[in-house]
């Protein structure tokens, strides 16, 4: 039976921001279901907040809404829009989340919509934790021992009658957040109050620990007529005990034999069948006891999820593009195998190599936060990598990670850790667990040693056991061998390694040469990677679908193509700083070049992204970002030119390298890329332009640090050169904090040197995104940020058009971003941050490349920036393609981004010169106001109305506090503030009721905020001091959900929103109603 | 051990043996199933095969003595990209390495199984030969081109049993018959006649499990025979080769249609088809693989199935027979049944083994018509 006709108009709700647990994997499976839907002629109506999504571009949903995804925004648009049906399991939580509150609230009723994909009884079913056991126990599946608990004394029940260790999950959260492991009734209460604390159901559960048993998934699709397909199970390396997002997975289940995968096969389609998932796809998480065999069920997901995608990109299967179409009433049997084109959907993959990912962490950006991973997801982003074994695609995975570790090993030459030492990094699961292991065998460790202390299969460890052995083969070969080509033990032990995944620069390292040598020496003996295809069906029948994957094997499946072709180098695995945002650019490229009719040629090793789905290029090489595994694509392809500046800075450090191997670079050249980014160089670009910069030294020991910031005068910013996302970038006030600075964050004789500029303090930030030709300069989107200079750009909400910048402002900014980008020959994009302070301008950064909010001004200008930018590095000059008249205006865009911190306890809040946000927003109004307003719904801040507001700051912002305390008298808050800060706001003729600080006494301040009587929280702290002093009212705000703010400016724009909020009902447009409201602006 | 695989138009891969020395030879064909390799190995119907395991690790959960297909291994060769020679899993009692050594079969690794499927694929399946000691390709083409094709080579008598026995549960166990031929049926519920012609045991298990009383016989079993037994039901085994090489046994068939329900599995399901009418043509490079649908016609559902076969019956023509079951890969037929006569019979594997287990309620199916035409 096709699909069905009394429906016209659907409603897909996405994902939101990234945040951990919650990445771009939905942008790629909710761009899938939208082209999908598209495809069978619905009227597709999108929703979601995140402006660097692909799904949310004007061109490919009829009706995107960039809103906020939460109920009542979401009510409003479906009365506004009145779909026939939403289809809620594209979106992650978040969208199933939205869907399942619109039904409860009688939204979808009221309005006639229809739950498509899954029932809201469904979702029920599936997440609130007593109804799924009772299910599972309906069809004799065991789960493990446990009891729910909506209190403290319900969690000490528990805490009696189960066997300790235990597993504390909260109901409704993602990833896992707030869920952890106790070992005792201590620990129980201290994660159990945290969990209860996160749901949103206050209701944890309490579950009898499988710790260190082998932990399986398998991704389900269901028809309407019941037909059932495993597309793909993957075996987690990390046992049970470390979330799955956070474990390094392999697909498939590598383990198990038939009879044990097929009993796993049929318990996952009796829980599909049971819990009721009509159509789409599920997940289902399953441990099992390796001593004998003993199968529980963890948890299913009835939706697209993060495995999904990862399962999707592991076979090649389209997992969501298939729900779509799944959901609108298809059967697997009418649908068509893409890849295949001749063989049906209704089918399980086969796979014909080995697929591992490996989880990205950001441990280092959160002092404070323990190295330590449980059953809440950490890790930020993943890699991806495919071999003919695992062995070769586990190094292939962890050289993708960009954590300096070229393969498995490095530092051959290194003593090793003590035993002891050893041992405790294999016990207490943490980011290097892995590398522990290759440690722990090096150090003589037994394999069923390490396997008793840290329960990792030992199947596993034997496989990291081949690498090690091949590490000391290659190792002592070195010594006393002759290391030319005509040597043929060379050539066959070189074979062997690369097969075993060892990269050029391990090999070069282990053998003391430079990388390049052991190319050259490869080559000589034809020692180069084969290509071989993803294509669903282990080359049982023949497929068109161009998704490839490098190996050392005999095969040639690919050839180059005989026409014009460009490679696009990705972004790797999303870390703070380096996210969807450009991906976003990546695939826009992609889009321009095939447009062009060139060949569009993706490199990438995120499964995460929309770069790396099979048809957004001509071509996808699913590879690791090195130099080596890019210059085989290169020399293979031979491209007319390949595009650096759109992946971020993983493909910008390739750069130079592959401009030195004669690699023809698309746009803005390596180096003046390199005059931006080298210090010298950079100084004397802006004394040519004569512009200005904030005095600044280098330092190569805490006397010249000293020294430097005497001279310019504190306070300075302070951070080691050649560091990324602002990493341990600190704003220091006097030598006090220095001399501290040093003793965290730098060695005794530090291999860079320390930067130091002047900190500009109350300075407005400003950034600038520009697209040049090289002759002509178009200014993008200048946009003001809302807070004050010194905060990380990408932590910072900024508004675009500016709200508070002078005209005379204005137009010295975009002067000066033009000189820059002709003086640079900028062609491309090029992203410029500077601070206004008085009547200067300053310039902070340049980055001729594509910036983090490239999206953002492109969807906030209706200006398809990466596009357009892509079309000037073929040749079209902005003339031509005038940007100009494409410029949409008449409304508000604010940035605002969105912080993990609840993922970290313990770590303070505060924002500083260093990137902590995993994602942003985009709030759009008809004023200032109103797109403020909605940011903050979007990030999650339920801004008040009424109640009392706590203000805080620190000395520097003590004088224009009052201003701020009279904005939210004005609008009925009571002020609350500690004794010093009601003394000066009663002197100003406030109204201020005085408060314990939290060490002046009971109830202080955190007991207000515990028992939920301050609904907002405005505190400022600089400097590690104050910080400190105040680091545990933020953290209680953040725990109990009060908004809270942390600089002055934002506290200023929230009062501004809260007023507006009153003054009207939720208006919410279609991004081609706000681009209809004003041609050009 | 260095080892060369040569196909007989001279297509070669270089492996290593990790089996010791070794020469072998059959037709060469790959399975796509990415689990089961234990069950492959041990299951009659790859006689005279050399199999190719798409999956390129193979051996990680090492041999166990409950997932055994028949008492031996019955393939030529496996060939693997990497073999697992340590296996972890908790049922493991010995490592795929040891087990092929003691049944003396060889086992080659470091083959790069996708080249050689790929050229399957495109070529066919055909004739291949394994060495550890001849380096010379035209010397090994030779060898290959000199092995029978499997068109026209009756392999039952290689696998088959020689004397009736019955399934005890884990194993067979020699019955004796009678003087007269009748069989003391010691289970009770519906006595099945099951021929072997190289039968997995996974279709013993379930026929078991379904509640019937079995007798198994070797494929010369006469229709009198049956008769003497005092058989409700006839069961026809998979099993390796040619169908139409079958000629006695295909007569068999056709006379026990006349009088008894009787099911087939694969071969058997082949000799059902010759029996009716039909007849069977070699694919290029058959099924074999534990990822295929299957839509049954009478029900509208989708089965993934478990294959294994080199043959596929034609019954385009036929007009007694009906198709019940295709492949929605190739539309090929998976199953049909007799319009007037209780006579079912699919082309795949639903005891699985290895594989998914959508098709088990053929047993059921099976064991309403032999109840049926019972009268029960």
């Amino acid at each position: 039976m096709p699909k069905r006709n009394d429906l016209k108009r659907i409603m897909v709700i996405g994902a939101g921001p990234i945040i951990i647990g919650q990445g771009c994997e939905f942008d790629y499976s909710g761009s899938q279901a939208v082209k999908a839907l598209k495809e069978e002629g619905y009227e597709v109506v999108l929703v979601n907040s995140n402006p660097a999504t692909i799904m949310t571009d004007p061109g490919l949903a009829d009706k995107p809404y960039v809103e906020p995804i939460e109920h009542d925004t979401l009510a409003a648009i479906v009365r506004k829009e009145r779909p026939d049906a939403i289809l809620p399991t594209l979106g992650g939580q978040t969208g199933l989340n939205a869907a399942l509150q619109l039904a409860k609230s009688g939204v979808l009723e009221e309005c006639g919509v229809e739950l498509i994909g899954a029932k809201a009884e469904v979702i029920e079913k599936a997440e609130s934790r007593e109804l799924f056991r009772q299910a599972m126990e309906n069809i004799g599946l065991q789960v493990p021992a446990s009891g729910i608990a909506r209190n403290m004394e319900e969690v000490r029940h528990y805490g009696s009658v189960l066997p300790f260790p235990l597993i504390i999950r909260p109901a409704f959260t993602l990833g896992g957040t707030g869920g952890g492991v106790a070992y005792n009734m201590e620990d129980l209460e201290k994660v159990a109050g945290r969990g209860l604390a996160a749901s949103p159901a206050s209701e944890v559960m309490i579950e009898q620990s499988v710790l260190g048993w082998k932990e399986f998934e398998m991704e389900v699709m269901r028809d309407k007529n019941d037909n059932c397909v495993i597309i793909c199970s993957i075996e987690n390396l990390d046992p049970m005990g470390v979330h799955t997002g956070d474990s390094i997975t392999v697909a498939p289940a590598q383990t198990l034999t038939d009879r044990e995968y097929q009993k796993m096969r049929d318990a996952s389609l009796a829980i599909m069948r049971e819990i009721g998932v009509e159509t789409g796809g599920s997940n289902v998480q399953f441990g099992i006891n390796p001593a004998d065999g003993e199968i529980v069920v963890i948890e299913m997901n009835p939706r697209v999820s993060r495995s999904s995608a990862l399962a999707s990109k592991a076979t090649g299967f389209p997992i969501a593009k298939i729900a779509a179409k799944l959901a609108v009433g298809y059967t697997l049997d009418e649908l068509r195998n893409d890849i295949t084109r001749e063989t049906v959907a209704s089918f399980e993959p086969a796979i014909d190599y080995c697929v591992v990912k490996v989880p990205r962490f950001t441990f280092e950006k959160f002092p404070g936060a323990k190295d330590e991973l449980t059953t809440a997801m950490k890790s930020v982003g993943e890699a991806m990598s495919i071999g003919r074994t695992f062995k070769e695609a586990l190094q292939k995975g962890l050289r993708s990670m960009e954590i300096g570790m070229p393969g498995l090993g490095t530092g051959f030459r290194d003593p090793l850790p003590e035993r002891e030492d050893i041992a405790r990094s294999l016990r207490v699961p943490n980011s290097r667990r892995i590398f522990a292991v290759r440690q722990a065998l090096l150090a003589g460790f037994s394999v069923e040693e390490i396997f008793d202390i840290c329960a990792i299969d030992p199947w596993f460890v034997r496989q990291i056991q081949d690498i090690v052995n091949m590490e000391a083969r290659i190792r002592d070969f070195g010594l006393s061998n002759d290391m030319t080509p005509a040597n043929p033990e060379l050539a066959e032990l070189l074979r062997k390694a690369k097969e075993y995944g060892f990269s050029d620069r391990q090999l070069g390292e282990m053998w003391k040469r430079p990388e390049d040598d052991i190319r050259r020496l490869r080559r000589e003996m034809g020692i180069m990677p084969t290509y071989y295809l993803v294509d669903t069906c282990a080359a049982e029948f023949e497929a068109y679908t161009p998704y490839f994957y490098s190996t050392y094997e005999t095969g040639r499946e690919l050839e180059a193509a005989d026409r014009k072709k460009v490679i696009i180098l990705g972004g790797g695995p999303n870390r703070i700083g380096q996210g969807i945002e450009f991906d976003y650019c990546c695939c826009h490229a992609s889009f321009a070049l095939r447009d062009a009719g060139i060949q569009a040629i993706m490199v990438n090793s995120n499964p995460e992204t929309v770069s790396t789905d099979y048809d957004t290029s001509d071509r996808l090489y699913f590879e690791p970002l090195t130099f080596e595994d890019v210059m085989h694509i290169v020399e293979l392809e031979k491209p007319d030119g390949v595009i650096v500046q759109f992946g971020g800075q993983t493909p910008l450090n390739l750069a130079i390298p592959l401009m030195r191997a004669g690699v023809p670079i698309l746009g803005t050249s390596p180096d003046a890329i390199d005059r931006a980014e080298d210090r010298e160089r950079f100084q004397a670009l802006i004394q040519k332009l004569h512009l200005l910069q904030p005095a600044n030294g280098i330092a190569t020991s805490f006397e010249e640090a000293r020294a430097v910031a005497e001279q310019i005068s504190y306070p300075v910013v302070v951070r080691p050169s050649y560091v990324l996302g602002g990493r341990a970038m600190a704003v220091v006030y006097d030598e006090a904090e220095l001399t501290e600075y040093f003793a965290q964050h730098v060695p005794e004789n530090p291999e860079h040197p320390i930067l130091i500029d002047k900190f500009l303090e109350q300075a407005i930030e400003v950034d600038v995104d520009a697209l040049s030709d090289g002759t002509d300069v178009y200014i993008a989107g200048i946009m003001e940020h809302i807070e004050e200079a010194g905060i990380h750009s990408g932590d910072s909400a900024c508004v675009l058009p500016s709200f508070s910048l002078s005209y005379d402002h204005v137009a010295k900014i975009a002067m000066q971003a033009e000189a820059l980008a002709r003086e640079l020959r900028v062609v491309g994009l090029m992203n410029i941050q500077f601070a206004i302070k008085g009547d200067d301008i300053f310039i902070l950064e340049v980055n001729p490349r594509a910036s983090r909010t490239a999206p953002f001004v492109a969807k906030a200008t209706g200006v398809p920036l990466p596009y357009l930018a892509t079309q000037v590095m073929l040749g079209k000059t902005l003339e031509e393609l005038d940007p100009w008249s494409r410029r949409r205006g008449g409304f508000y865009c604010v940035k605002e981004a969105v912080l993990p911190f609840n993922r970290f306890p313990g770590v303070d809040i505060i924002l500083g010169p260093e990137m902590h946000s995993t994602g942003e927003v985009m709030g759009m109004g008809a004023t200032f106001e109103d797109a403020f307003l909605k940011s903050q719904l979007a990030a999650g801040q339920r801004l008040p109305q009424r109640g009392k507001v706590f203000l805080s700051v620190n000395d520097r912002d003590k004088p224009l506090l009052p201003d701020v305390a009279r904005m939210y008298d004005a609008l009925g808050f009571e002020l609350l503030a500690t004794t010093g800060t009601a003394r000066l706001l009663r002197e100003q003729g406030l109204k201020v009721q005085p408060v314990f600080k939290v060490y002046e006494g009971r109830p202080n301040i955190v007991d207000l905020i515990k028992n939920g009587e301050v609904s907002l929280v405005v505190n400022t702290a600089s400097g590690k001091r104050t910080a400190h002093d105040s680091k545990e009212i933020r953290r209680s705000a953040l725990t109990y959900g009060v908004p809270y703010c942390t600089t002055l400016s934002g506290a200023r724009a929230t009062a501004r929103a809260i007023g507006a909020r009153r003054d009207g009902d939720i208006h919410v447009e279609s991004l081609q109603e706000y681009y209809a409201r004003e041609a050009t602006k | 051990m260095k080892a060369l695989l040569v196909l007989e138009d001279g297509f070669a891969l270089e492996g290593r043996s990790f089996t010791g020395a070794c020469e072998s030879g059959g037709e060469v064909i790959f399975t796509t199933a990415m689990t089961g390799y234990q069950e492959v190995l041990t299951d009659p119907s790859y006689t005279g095969q050399m199999v190719c395991m798409t999956y390129p690790l193979i051996g990680n959960y090492g041999v166990n003595p409950e997932d055994m297909e028949s008492d031996r291994v019955h393939v030529s060769a496996l060939l693997v990209k990497e073999c697992c020679k340590t296996p972890s899993n908790w049922r493991a009692t010995e490592s795929l390495p040891d087990f092929l050594v003691r049944h003396g079969v060889p086992g080659i690794e470091d083959i790069d199984t996708r080249a050689l499927t790929r050229h399957l694929r495109l070529h066919g399946a055909m004739r291949g030969v394994i060495s550890t000691s001849v380096r010379d390709v035209q010397e090994l083409v030779a060898r290959a081109n000199r092995l029978p094709t499997m068109e026209g080579q009756n392999l039952v008598t290689r696998v088959a049993p020689a004397a009736p026995y019955r399934w005890n549960g884990t194993r067979p166990e020699p019955v004796t018959l009678a003087e007269d031929g009748s069989y003391v049926w010691p289970e009770g519920g519906s006595r099945l006649v099951v021929y072997d012609y190289g039968i997995k045991w996974n279709i013993l298990r379930l026929l078991r499990a379904e509640g019937f009383d079995m007798l198994v016989v070797p494929p010369s079993f006469t229709i009198e025979q049956v008769r003497a037994s005092g058989a409700h039901g006839i069961f026809l085994s998979n099993g390796p080769g040619d169908p139409a090489t079958l000629h006695d046994e295909i007569a068999t068939v056709r006379a026990l249609v006349r009088e008894y329900p009787v099911t087939g599995i694969c071969l058997g399901h082949q000799l059902l088809g010759h029996a009716v009418g039909g007849h069977t043509r070699k694919l290029k490079f058959g099924h074999h693989g534990c990822n295929h649908p299957v839509k049954d016609l009478t029900t509208g559902r989708i089965e993934i199935s478990s294959q294994n076969h080199g043959f596929c019956v034609v019954i385009d023509g036929v007009d007694d027979v009906q198709a019940t079951h295709i492949n929605l890969n190739d539309g090929t037929l998976e199953g049909f049944m007799h319009k007037t006569r209780p006579v079912l019979s699919v082309q795949y594997h639903p005891e699985a083994a290895a594989g998914p287990e959508d098709g088990r309620y053929l047993f059921g199916r099976f064991h309403a018509m032999v109840r049926a035409a019972a009268g029960e």
